[in-house]
């Protein structure tokens, strides 16, 4: 439906349009991340274009590619009727480089996106004016969204009770089994590309 | 008053008197008069709506309808759903603040030992972090359940027992009367 808007974008961006593809409905175009924020502004300011409308901002790890997190944006026009996914790729496998500019400047509502981004998958956004978590507490380490971090490692805030200071067992007892709720069983939380080499941090914060 | 002990009533006293022990008859006012601090974070919360309002009723026939908003004028902290890391400092503190004697029940499986929520955020089970008298597992539990838990609660009370206890999954004799499974099936 909005085809033209990845011919625009493929006209104008030229080589920075890495891959566009419209399956569904859903036209999306892959763009390298330097070009991110004048690509937004394109979208946002040409009367062509008009997306008025900021729906979602969102990242995803991919761990076996490079870049591997990706960063998704939808956007709406209100004053045309249609919309457009944005994607790019950032950040190599330690993360290095895991940084785009923020499009707060555009749309004001992607502030508290772009902070779920930073917060669950560690994105960087540059100029964003307040890029602080927003869903996990300060004290938290690492980023729970990226496929490494190990599935059942917790981070309390306060120490858990110990079996003493309760004076009784605190092992989940019937019908509140270990595993309830997850009849895979913990073996199987690793991702099967990180299965070597990652080994290290796995399994030690079992003790939840 | 069948849960006093030792109760004689003199029967040549026009007025009458009873005696009774101590911890017996505190345990008896103290189970009747729970003031509840609902701690409600989640889903379950619509269930605690539905076990407290009307049709079930399950707290004004116990004796502890009346909540209490503030921890130091409440003996009964009902946590009522998922408590996330974030939240559990917080939890702590309100137990800390509630007056002895204080009892707490956790109400839901999330509650109980974190449900389904096995990850990096929710707390697996408020017994981590304060302790529990009564667990009742559901998600969310159904208010007879609840009612169980409560009732079961009140046992505790009335006994001076402290250790933990969790409702027993039970069956519904309607319903199996109904599906014909049980021998009082009226044929
Ligand atoms: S036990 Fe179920 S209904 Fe209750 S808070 Fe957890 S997920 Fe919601």
């Amino acid at each position: 439906m909005s085809e033209r808007v990845l011919a625009a974008l493929k006209q104008k961006f030229a080589a920075d349009v890495l891959l566009t593809h419209s399956q569904f409905g859903d036209d999306t175009a892959v763009v390298a991340p330097s070009s991110w924020k004048a690509v937004c502004t394109f979208l946002r300011s040409d009367p062509e274009m008009g997306f008025d409308m900021f729906v979602d901002l969102c990242g995803v790890d991919y761990p076996t590619r490079d870049p591997r997190v990706e960063v998704v944006l939808h956007l709406r026009s209100m004053v045309h009727g249609h919309r457009v996914r944005v994607k790019t790729s950032v950040g190599d496998e330690d993360l290095d480089g895991c940084e785009v500019d923020s499009v707060t400047s555009l749309w004001p509502g992607a502030d508290w996106f772009e902070r779920e981004v930073y917060d669950l998958v560690g994105v960087h956004f540059r100029g964003h004016p307040d890029l602080r978590r927003i869903l996990m507490y300060p004290e938290f380490e690492g980023h729970p969204l990226l496929k490494d971090y190990p599935a059942d490692r917790t981070q309390p805030l306060i120490p858990y009770r110990t079996e003493a200071e309760a004076g009784l067992p605190l092992e989940k007892l019937a019908p509140f089994g270990r595993d309830e709720g997850m009849p895979f069983g913990r073996g199987l939380t690793k991702p099967a590309a990180l299965a070597s080499g990652h080994d290290d941090h796995a399994m030690k914060h079992g003790d939840n | 008053m069948g849960e006093l002990k030792q109760v004689t009533l003199d029967a040549s006293e026009s007025s009458g008197f009873a005696t009774t022990k101590l911890d017996a008859l505190l345990g008896w006012a103290r189970k009747w008069s729970l003031f509840k601090y609902p701690f409600v974070t989640a889903c379950c919360g619509m269930e605690f709506m539905a076990v407290t309002s009307p049709r079930f009723d399950g707290t004004a026939r116990f004796g502890a309808e009346a909540p209490r908003f503030s921890p130091r004028q409440s003996d009964l902290l009902w946590v009522v759903g998922t408590i996330s890391q974030r939240q559990a400092p917080v939890l702590k503190r309100i137990y800390e603040q509630m007056m002895e004697p204080k009892w707490v029940l956790a109400f839901g499986t999330c509650a109980s030992c974190g449900g389904f929520y096995d990850n990096y955020t929710t707390v697996p089970g408020i017994d981590k972090i304060i302790p529990c008298d009564v667990y009742i597992p559901g998600c969310p539990p159904r208010p007879e359940a609840v009612i169980d838990g409560l009732m079961l609660l009140q046992d505790k009370i009335a006994r001076g027992d402290k250790t933990p206890g969790i409702v027993k999954p039970r069956e519904d004799p309607a319903s199996l009367v109904k599906l014909r499974l049980s021998k009082d099936s009226g044929q």
